[in-house]
């Protein structure tokens, strides 16, 4: 009855996430998609263009080094006077050079760009090339950030002693905690609050209580287990032996008290600076 | 359906009208679609002019944005006897060939077969839209009939029995298919914007297609969703980009979609007015200021007042300059007659977490310090509520409506805006900012009540690391350059706002096991009842002057905002869950 709900809420992330996947297919295997899926239904978030003649991308490529570079950037992202093109309304229009074209040929030079006197096959090299890049705001390829281990590791163990000894210990449950994470991101997003992730491999399984519920009836029987459901209406849990119970909650009794393991981690989060957070995961990824 | 099966049923309809009795099941399906046309009565665009009552003609119900209704015979001491009227599953798109697209029809059980669906577009009929089917926005209630869509489709359904009229499926040529937040109507003519950038009207009476007009470029990657709003003989139409594309807000001729005017968000020109809030005039062209919500319209002033999108590069702003990038993130108030802007009052200047300000602003007429004033309010996706002079544009009152949000310094500036702190932008070892790229509202439209003087406004809490993953200094483009990992711990609220002082007068957290879900829109009556989504799947009514529950029912999660209307003397609440409306009425 209840579909799977879409929330806006992340409709910005939504859009960005598929244009990822998209660009990447488009950028990496694009020849492979049209060749192996010519009559199967595709997935057309954003436009995308056939994939152009290699041999023709790459004179494009010489030609527009030694002409075009300097000021648009040798990945077309723009330079130090001249605009991105990667992004350029005209380019992003244009079909087969019949916007770029008259540009090239007759110049911008209120804006100091000068006639270029290519050939007809000139052109077309050069449009081909420009038309070989992806114009989106995710490349995979530039996610290559440094490494977010820029903390105090010091300061983060005296941090870890103050706030977080009375639940962990080093060589307790975090013993090798580091070595458990092949990405940093996902190492700081686990101790922040497990589950929450991060993209890339699947993080490491982290075996966390879960959240119980204590119904007190009004008769003054107290009724516990895993919570399985809340709203403002109705509590369900499942008891130890595996039964189901679900009480009304919309009158003065029952009361309900829920034990969230995460709570501690939660309230955190209104209490964290950005440098303590960056101190303790510095400690923790000495945890090997 | 074909030229000549409509003609057929054109005829047919005379003799349903006169016929009380129902024949076999196909004839039925058709002479019942075309008697409810016999009742239809055109939209005059004059009554787009009346407080929001039995109809609901326009995106927010009436021009003023409030979703306030007039209809009291649901009302606060009978809403506990509120109970289902019917339940309607909207057929999805045809198989190939154009016929079919349902699995179990939705009037089954009701001895009505489906009418044939209209296809049209400009696709190939090859594009995956993995989307599932989901009514995200407001339908329209005239004379009887509702009028819904979702990206790619409309939809007449009969409002008292929640039965399919007509069917109209859009081709895509592809384009983000996040939502459509509705459909537009002058006289007889249905206006609905698609993912890959077309203006398409269709007959209300029969939902064909009477023309389309291209509305922005594809290639340039806008993706349109927003619900055409009508005013006069304007059909005002907004888009929406990702990528690093100028907003604008386009006004067509309702007659033949012909152009009147363009209004743009961000200097396009040399000598523009703000173009010294940008680095460069190529920037500013690249500066974003989506305009992808309907408005809000004051007829006195002939003011359009809407709210305009975040800059791009949304993170990385130093392409932007250090200035306040006009005019993003800002109320904008733009005559319909001229495209010209009157005034604007910025929300979030110079914004760096893709919060716009798009969010339906509310105009209000009431008392303000001893003076009764022409008001707008609005709740921003940056967790701040602003009342400004509807007329001027002058600001009146800001306050913060949510605890967690920490991206501003702690003073507002001599204006009553935020104050970016960018410690808060993002880190490469990563920000803990609040909120989630969601915001702490979003298009989930708002409500006002005149008899408790409140706003009301979905909010959530919620935090994000913020990392920077662009390290070149140009920049990314669109949304690029960070990588934002929530943090699975929101909250929310129901949230009623006192326009007088921004003050809190009383909020609602709703209990609930599921993570990250963000409320829905408000509907609120003279009935003294305040109708919304919870994000644990329940249809809800509040006691607007206090939030206290009075109602609900577990239809699964609301994912438009609930509406109301009146048809042959009985009031309805209708609310979607995905691709199923249900309505409620009370039998007396």
């Amino acid at each position: 009855m209840a579909p799977t709900v879409k929330d806006d809420g992340q409709r910005r992330t939504r859009g960005t996430r598929r244009t990822n996947i998209v660009s990447a297919i488009s950028a990496c295997s694009a020849l492979i998609v049209v060749t192996l899926m010519p009559l199967a239904a595709q997935r057309r978030d954003f436009p995308t263009r056939p994939p152009g003649d290699p041999a023709a991308i790459e004179r494009g490529r010489a030609l527009y080094s030694v002409n075009c570079t300097f000021c648009h950037g040798a990945d077309i992202r723009g330079g130090d006077s001249g605009p991105s093109l990667l992004r350029s309304a005209m380019v992003l229009d244009d079909q087969n050079g019949e916007l770029i074209g008259p540009v090239v040929r007759g110049g911008r030079v209120d804006r100091g760009m000068p006639k270029f006197s290519f050939t007809d096959e000139q052109l077309q090299d050069v449009v081909a090339f420009l038309h070989s890049f992806t114009a989106a705001g995710y490349d995979v390829s530039r996610m290559k950030p440094p490494s977010i281990l820029v903390g105090d590791a010091v300061a983060g163990e005296a941090f870890f002693r103050r706030t977080c000894a009375s639940c962990h210990s080093p060589t307790g449950d975090l013993r090798g905690y580091a070595a458990k994470f092949a990405d940093e991101k996902q190492l700081q997003q686990t101790w922040l609050l497990p589950g929450s992730g991060g993209r890339g491999a699947a993080p490491p399984r982290i075996d966390l209580p879960p959240t119980t519920v204590t119904v007190t009836l009004a008769s003054g029987q107290k009724v516990e287990g895993v919570l399985d459901r809340i709203d403002d209406f109705v509590v369900s849990l499942t008891e130890k032996d595996g039964t189901h119970r679900s009480f009304r909650t919309t009158g003065a009794a029952p009361k309900v008290e829920i034990h969230d393991p995460l709570q501690p981690h939660k309230d955190l989060l209104r209490a964290y600076s950005d440098a303590d957070i960056h101190n303790v995961t510095a400690y923790l990824a000495t945890l090997k | 359906m074909s030229t000549a099966e409509i003609a057929k049923g054109a005829k047919g309809a005379k003799k349903a009208a006169r016929t009380a009795g129902r024949k076999a099941a196909r004839t039925v399906a058709v002479f019942a679609a075309f008697a409810s046309f016999a009742a239809f009565a055109p939209l005059d665009p004059a009554s787009l002019l009346k407080p929001l009552g039995e109809d609901w003609t326009s995106y927010s119900g009436d021009y003023t944005g409030r979703r306030y209704s007039a209809l009291t015979q649901i009302n606060q001491s009978n809403v506990k006897q509120l109970t289902l009227a019917w339940v309607s599953k909207l057929p999805g798109a045809p198989a190939a060939g154009g016929r079919g697209g349902r699995g179990a029809a939705p009037g089954g059980g009701r001895g009505g077969a489906a009418p044939a669906t209209i296809v049209g577009g400009e696709g190939t009929g090859d594009v995956v839209v993995a989307d599932a089917l989901s009514v995200k926005g407001s339908i329209l209630a005239v004379n009887g009939v509702l009028y819904v869509s979702a990206p790619d489709h409309a939809w007449a359904i009969d409002a008292q029995d929640g039965h399919e009229i007509w069917h109209y499926f859009w081709k895509t040529k592809g384009g983000t298919h996040i939502g459509n937040r509705g459909l537009g109507l002058w006289n007889n003519y249905l206006y609905m914007e698609t993912p890959d950038d077309y203006l398409v009207s269709l007959d209300a009476r029969t939902g064909r297609e009477r023309w389309h007009k291209e509305i922005a470029s594809f290639a340039q990657q806008y993706f349109s969703t927003t619900a055409p709003v009508v005013v006069g003989n304007h059909v005002l139409v907004g888009t929406g980009n990702d990528l690093d594309a100028p907003g604008f807000l386009q006004s067509l001729d309702p007659e033949t979609g012909e152009l009147q005017w363009k209004f743009y968000s961000v200097p396009m020109n040399p000598g523009d007015p703000g173009v010294e809030t940008w680095k460069s005039l190529d920037a500013a062209r690249h500066g974003g200021g989506q305009m992808w919500l309907p408005g809000s319209y004051d007829p006195e002033t002939h003011l359009y007042i809407v709210g305009t999108g975040n800059p791009t590069p949304a993170y990385t702003s130093a392409p932007r300059g250090e200035g306040d990038n006009l005019f993003t993130c800002a109320i904008v108030a733009i005559n319909v007659d001229t495209g010209k802007m009157a005034w604007y009052y910025q929300t979030s200047p110079h914004d760096t977490h893709d919060w716009d300000s798009a969010q339906t602003p509310v105009l209000v007429d009431a008392d303000f310090k001893g003076n009764r004033r022409k008001l707008v309010l609005t709740a921003s996706r940056n967790g701040y509520y602003f009342t400004l002079d509807r007329t001027t544009g002058e600001h009146l009152v800001s306050s913060k409506f949510s605890e967690t949000v920490n991206w501003a310094k702690p003073e507002l500036n001599k204006l009553g805006q935020p104050v970016r702190n960018p410690e808060k932008d993002y880190h490469i070892a990563g920000a803990l900012v609040s909120s989630a790229n969601g915001g702490a509202t979003n298009w989930p439209p708002p409500a006002f009540s005149p008899d408790t003087g409140l706003f009301y406004v979905p909010t959530v809490e919620s935090y994000a690391m913020y990392y920077l993953t662009e390290t070149d200094p140009r920049g990314a483009m669109g949304l690029g350059g960070k990588e934002e990992i929530g943090l699975g711990a929101s909250t929310t609220y129901m949230t009623a706002i006192d326009y007088k002082t921004g003050n809190i007068v009383w909020k609602h957290k709703f209990r609930t096991a599921a993570s990250a879900r963000s409320a829905t829109g408000v509907l609120t009556t003279a009935g003294r009842l305040l109708f919304g989504g919870d994000p644990s799947g329940n249809l809800v009514a509040f006691d607007p002057a206090n939030g206290t529950l009075l109602w609900h029912a577990a239809i699964g999660q609301v994912t438009n905002a609930p509406q109301t209307y009146m048809v042959d003397g009985r009031q309805y609440v209708i609310a979607a869950v995905g691709d199923t409306l249900y309505a409620f009425a009370l039998y007396q």
